[in-house]
């Protein structure tokens, strides 16, 4: 909002930030394709070539794009459509079925789909609505008609690829890849997972047609990679219209780059991962921190970012507990220790908290017993500790079993991090016996 | 068993009168007309000639025929009748019934000019009468009613609808249900039987037995040329013989009644002697015949006037399918002369209506040309020796005189035919026998055509849609390596299916003995994927289909199921059903009535080819539906032969219960998965000369496919990629060479090598110390398992060691959710948070080995 002011007062900045923001915001949101993918030529040209054979020859193909989340399988397979798409026999003939193994989750589902983006329903009235046999016989029917030199190719984006394996029976996956090693309308399955057993999903059957063609996306980026990508990723283009301020910030961006604390930053992100979509999620923060009063990322937007994107939820959640809870959580911490992990009820933590009590003589901390149940009913709210076993639920709610769900560590760390946390609380969150 | 279904009245069949005539070499005694009686049911009778309703599977539609002659075997067990068969419209496949070019009326009825089905039928299967009219093929149809009568226009000859020519029906005027007189001209006759003629003369209140016998014997010859294999030249033939009675009637007048008794008496008995050994038994009636055809023929043509004056005879004809010779040669002048009468009265009505008929006369006789060249085959086939020098001729000489007559009407040309008839009919006859002509002429009636009819077109239920057509038309390959690649893929259909030679064999010979003893059978085909299973058995249908084209067989149809394309076992029956009539009906409904088809001795017989693939699929707790599949073969009346393929050489030891199992008999074979050899021959005779591989580079795939699968498509898949592979690596695409051992190593290694490696190589410096602590964990509790935990402990050890910042709860569980998604690792649920317990997917030794790499 304050950028909306700005933009107001100082009208030309104002519009080179809105246009910054735009910009970068298509980029980062993976609205906007990069003009070229930077470490998979070979898979581009593979899956290129692949496509192309369908679309022009008609012959049919199945392939598997595995790797892991956030290398850019989408991306690749946008950009390779992009590029067919500007050729004209391509783009004429090509049918495109796009499937999601998370919204398409059965079979039934999947071939209204297939028939609604194939628009088949037009054909047959609304005979798409019949029943599940129906509609895979008219479409089998549908496929079978065809033939590799006369119907047009249909390419099939199968996203989530292992979920249709799971699939009763594998129907719809058997059907597609047995069209597609027939004399049948030529089509193309493309599958994109992140698993890379995915293979040992399909059944033996359905593996048998499967052609085997895998394209894996591992990137090996290397770290000196990664730093260039991050330039390139908030450098602004030169069809920017201020020439000036494209000069300026990409100037400021390479200086960014070069920052000790921020290279730091961005090696602990490397080493984290190298994927993309995490580091779009840690530009973005940076981006929106631009304003017009400070039209560039400097290095502590981007610490303050990456500290934002690593912290620790839950120990962040401890910050906001009230003393006897905390109380209740360190008891819990002590029994965890005492019987390596076992599970513990209310009586037990309560017992724990007694004896600190009595240690401390102090009456500062004494609770009445429902009150230390409601406290305990609000950690297992929030989900701090969770019952050991979900059959237990007809047991009193004292004799629970629960366990602990946080770390030792982050309950030290939230310790330290408490404001006016009681020194005693610390000595007997270090020590039982303190 | 037949009348499961519906409730019904019991009904009593009676003769009505004595038996009219025997037939001694069949031993049928022949009766004028039958007496339908029962509680709550009108008493009908039924008389040859008249349009009967026939019990079939669908209870509102019952079949509609007309009876041709009814008789009792010796015995008096069987009440038989011969019936001319009429199809519904819902007979008819729908995509066939686009070519009538308009929507067919609800009650309108074809007649049915195939020759694939069985016309005898049981009495006990007839309904009641029924009537049927005549309507002109541009006649409007009059408002549709319930129960009103049924209309013809058109005849199906399961292939085409034509105009029905009255003289085929000759029953135009709306009769009651009383005999609808058939002329029984065949097609091309209906110059000699004018369409006007029929209204006004047969208006016949109630109709002497006499007519209704001569109907029927007149209408037994439709049924014959409806039903015979040569169809046309049959026709053809029957023109001359028209043109033949037609002159002579102009001369001759003649009592026949004594002469036609005398006749049949006497001929029955030697020709009998000679047809029985050859004939196959439920055959006999039409055998008994072929003496008679003549006659018939002759008579076929004869008008009403005839009809009545002519006395009671025994319509011994039937169905003798296809009377292409006659074998009496004595006999020829005595029938002919004893339609003279009817002719001489016939004369002044046929002959302004030819010119009406000329025009599809000619196209009938092209067609009659190909199908004579078609019986001159068959006869080769059927090694029948007698007959083969003159039949060709015969046939030669017929269709002359068919042009003859076309071009005039004048009896001295016809006479000369009559000539050429008679003295073929003598010489035929002084061969020896009337058996091979009668043999051959069955044969030929039932097999050719039927395949096509049946495969093809009854399929498609509904308006099938498709995916459009291409805007732009494909590239041909332009290339060697295209031209390999289009070769070498799965869904290329091959010449030829090299390596299983000793399997097609097999399953041939199974499937043709089952069709030639038209008897039942099951076989189950076992095998792991991509060994050819499928391809065999659609490989043998093929060939047997070309052989029942070719009448080496007789036809059969063929249905085939997928249990992988069917949403749930019992839609096998709806999809079976689907195929076999066309009928769309509930998987309840479905079952029923294929129970029905397979169980009652119903009409229509021909042997049913089931193929049943992935038949695992089809398994239920009860395991009905196989149990079904695996019963209806043994049934007496199925004909039907199920192969069953699938996976597993077990599978009927494992998951069947014993009553299945049982019924799916021993009858096994089982696939081997290919051998390099084979392999390497099932590429070579794809390649088929198209030279585009190393030897060595061959051998390289079959031999490592061989090793671990011998799955021929994954063989068929790597050398398509090892082309893709060295068309890329050539830096000019069009001179790329062949391909070579060093394109296939580099298809193998994408297609065999696992990822994992690659996978942890190419992972970040957190998640591969992640795996290393995952591994220290392991070896510290000594278990293959650990929880996120007591593995973070070590992470944060490890983070320490490698002078990395130690990772935060939170940010080691993203890094081991990353590795679970990929499936390096195996998780328990996210919601444990740090309780969650982890196992690693790949082995340790591959971890040490990509870490240490690294």
């Amino acid at each position: 909002m304050s950028k909306r002011k700005a933009k107001e007062a100082h009208l030309p900045i104002g519009e080179c930030i809105d246009q910054v923001h735009l910009i970068l915001r298509k980029r980062f949101c993976h609205q906007q394709l990069p003009d070229k993918l930077e470490g998979v030529e070979a898979q581009h040209k593979h899956l290129v070539e692949l496509l192309k054979r369908t679309a022009v020859h008609g012959e049919s193909n199945s392939v598997l794009i595995v790797g892991p989340r956030g290398a850019g399988k989408t991306t690749l397979l946008r950009s390779v459509l992009r590029e067919l798409s500007e050729v004209t026999e391509v783009q004429k003939n090509l049918l495109q079925v796009h499937l999601n193994g998370l919204l398409q989750t059965d079979d039934r589902i999947a071939l209204k789909e297939i028939t609604r983006q194939l628009h088949l329903e037009n054909v047959v009235g609304d005979r798409v609505f019949g029943s599940f046999a129906e509609n895979l016989a008219f479409l089998l029917d549908a496929l079978k008609k065809g033939d590799r030199s006369s119907s047009r190719p249909v390419l099939f984006v199968l996203d989530e690829f292992d979920l249709f394996a799971h699939h009763k029976n594998q129907t719809l996956l058997y059907n597609l890849f047995d069209v597609s090693q027939s004399a049948q309308a030529p089509i193309a399955v493309v599958g994109l997972t992140c698993r890379l057993d995915v293979l040992e999903l399909l059944e033996k059957r359905v593996k048998s047609r499967f052609s085997h063609r895998q394209i894996h996306l591992l990137s090996s980026l290397t770290f000196p990679q990664y730093v260039a990508r991050v330039q390139t990723q908030l450098s602004l283009p030169d069809d920017f219209p201020d020439g000036k301020f494209v000069r300026e910030w990409n100037a400021a961006v390479a200086t960014l780059c070069e920052d000790k604390s921020v290279e730091d930053v961005l090696r602990r992100h490397f080493n984290s991962s190298k994927d993309f979509r995490s580091l779009h999620m840690l530009l973005m923060l940076c981006l929106s921190r631009v304003s017009v009063a400070k039209p560039v990322i400097t290095p502590a937007d981007l610490l303050d970012a990456s500290r934002s994107c690593l912290a620790d939820a839950q120990a962040n959640m401890l910050h906001g507990l009230s003393i006897l809870e905390l109380c209740l959580i360190i008891a819990m911490k002590h029994l965890n220790d005492v019987y390596e992990g076992e599970p513990f009820n209310l009586q037990m933590v309560h017992n724990e908290f007694k004896k600190f009590l009595q240690r401390k003589s102090n009456s500062m901390y004494n609770f009445e017993q429902p009150v230390i149940m409601k406290a305990f009913e609000h950690l297992q709210q929030l989900e701090l500790i969770q019952p050991a076993d979900s059959s237990s639920a007809k047991t009193q709610r004292e004799y629970q079993l629960m366990r602990l769900m946080l770390d030792h560590s982050q309950i030290m760390e939230a310790l330290q991090k408490y404001p006016q946390c009681p020194t005693d609380l610390k000595q007997w969150a270090t020590s039982a016996f303190a | 068993m037949k009348y499961l279904t519906r409730l019904r009245v019991r009904r009593t069949y009676e003769w009505r009168g004595e038996a009219v005539g025997f037939n001694r070499k069949l031993k049928t005694l022949e009766f004028r007309s039958l007496a339908i009686g029962g509680e709550g049911v009108p008493q009908t009778a039924v008389s040859s000639g008249q349009h009967i309703l026939i019990e079939g599977e669908d209870h509102d539609n019952p079949f509609v025929a007309r009876v041709e002659r009814l008789f009792e075997d010796e015995s008096g067990r069987q009440k038989k009748a011969t019936v001319q068969w009429f199809v519904r419209v819902s007979e008819v496949p729908p995509s066939k019934l686009k070519l009538l070019g308009r929507e067919p009326h609800p009650q309108e009825i074809f007649f049915y000019d195939g020759r694939s089905c069985d016309d005898e039928v049981d009495v006990e299967s007839i309904l009641r009468p029924v009537e049927v009219r005549h309507l002109d093929a541009d006649a409007p149809f009059p408002a549709p009613e319930d129960g009103g009568p049924l209309y013809v226009k058109f005849c199906w000859d399961s292939r085409t609808f034509r105009p029905l020519d009255p003289s085929l029906f000759e029953s135009a005027p709306p009769r009651p249900p009383q005999p609808s007189l058939p002329l029984g001209a065949p097609g091309p006759a209906h110059a000699a039987t004018p369409t006007s003629r029929g209204p006004g003369r047969r208006a016949l209140p109630t109709p002497d037995p006499a007519v209704l016998r001569r109907a029927a014997s007149g209408d037994v010859h439709l049924s014959r040329t409806a039903a015979s294999a040569g169809k046309p030249a049959e026709s053809a033939h029957s023109l001359t013989k028209l043109s033949v009675s037609k002159s002579l009637s102009a001369r001759r007048t003649g009592t026949q009644l004594g002469v036609r008794k005398k006749l049949q008496l006497c001929d029955a008995a030697p020709t009998g002697s000679q047809d029985g050994p050859n004939v196959p038994s439920g055959a006999e009636p039409m055998v008994a015949l072929t003496d008679d055809v003549l006659d018939q023929l002759l008579e076929s043509t004869g008008s009403l006037a005839r009809r009545l004056a002519s006395p009671p005879r025994t319509a011994s004809l039937a169905h003798s399918l296809t009377p292409l010779r006659r074998t009496d040669g004595g006999r020829g002048p005595g029938s002919s002369s004893r339609t003279s009468t009817s002719r001489a009265q016939e004369a002044s009505q046929d002959s302004p209506t030819d010119p009406v008929g000329a025009a599809p006369r000619s196209s009938k006789r092209r067609s009659a040309l190909k199908v004579s060249s078609r019986i001159r085959q068959q006869l080769n086939l059927l090694d029948v020796r007698e007959d083969l020098s003159s039949d060709p001729d015969e046939e030669d000489e017929f269709v002359p005189s068919k042009k003859e007559l076309q071009s005039s009407e004048e009896e001295e040309e016809e006479e000369d035919d009559e000539g050429v008839v008679v003295k073929k009919n003598r010489s035929s006859s002084s061969a020896g026998s009337g058996s091979p002509s009668s043999k051959r002429n069955r044969s030929s009636a039932r097999t050719p055509r039927k395949t096509p009819r049946k495969v093809g077109p009854r399929t498609p239920r509904h308006a099938t849609p498709s995916i459009p057509n291409r805007a732009q038309p494909t590239r041909r390959p332009a290339n060697v390596l295209e031209e390999a690649r289009t070769r070498l893929h799965v869904s290329s259909v091959p010449e030829s299916l090299p390596c299983r030679e000793q399997e097609f064999q097999d399953i041939y010979s199974f499937v043709e003995s089952k069709i030639l003893d038209g008897t039942g059978g099951c076989m189950y085909i076992s095998g792991v994927p991509g060994t050819g299973k499928t391809a065999t058995v659609h490989e043998v249908m093929r060939c047997l289909q070309h052989a029942a084209a070719a009448d080496e067989i007789p036809a059969f149809l063929f249905v085939e199921i997928n249990g992988m394309k069917m949403t749930d076992p019992h839609q096998a029956y709806v999809q079976i059903l689907q195929k076999l009539t066309g009928q769309k009906a509930t998987a309840d409904h479905a079952a029923a009535l294929l129970e029905k088809r397979f169980s009652s001795p119903a009409l229509r017989k021909e042997t049913t080819v089931l193929l049943v693939d992935e038949l695992d699929l089809l398994w239920t707790r009860k395991q009905n539906v196989m149990y079904n599949l695996f019963d209806w073969p043994t049934r007496r009346h199925a004909r039907l032969v199920v192969l069953t393929i699938a996976n597993t050489m077990d599978l009927p030891e494992r998951i069947m219960i014993n009553r299945v199992a049982s019924r799916l008999g021993l009858t096994r074979m089982s696939f081997q998965p290919y051998t390099f050899k084979q392999l390497q021959q099932i590429i070579t005779s794809r390649l088929n000369k198209v030279k585009a591989f190393e030897e060595d580079a061959l051998q390289l795939v079959s031999r490592k496919v061989a090793a671990l699968s011998g799955d021929a498509r994954r063989c068929l898949d790597i050398c398509r990629r090892a082309t893709e592979i060295c068309e890329h690596s050539a830096a000019d695409p069009s001179a790329a060479g062949l391909v070579g051992m060093v394109h296939v190593m580099e298809a193998l290694n994408e297609m065999f090598s696992s990822a994992y490696i690659t996978a942890i190589k190419c992972a970040s410096t957190q998640e591969q110390l992640f795996l290393r602590a995952v591994i220290a964990e392991f070896r510290r509790l000594g278990l293959e398992e650990a929880t996120f935990q007591q593995v973070l402990v070590q992470h944060q050890a490890l983070c320490r060691v490698e002078g990395l910042q130690p990772v935060s709860v939170s940010e080691g569980l993203a890094v081991c959710r990353r590795l679970g998604a990929c499936r390096l690792l195996l998780l328990e649920p996210s919601r444990l948070g740090v309780l969650q317990r982890i196992r690693l997917n790949v082995s340790q030794d591959d971890v040490l080995f990509a870490l240490k790499a690294d």
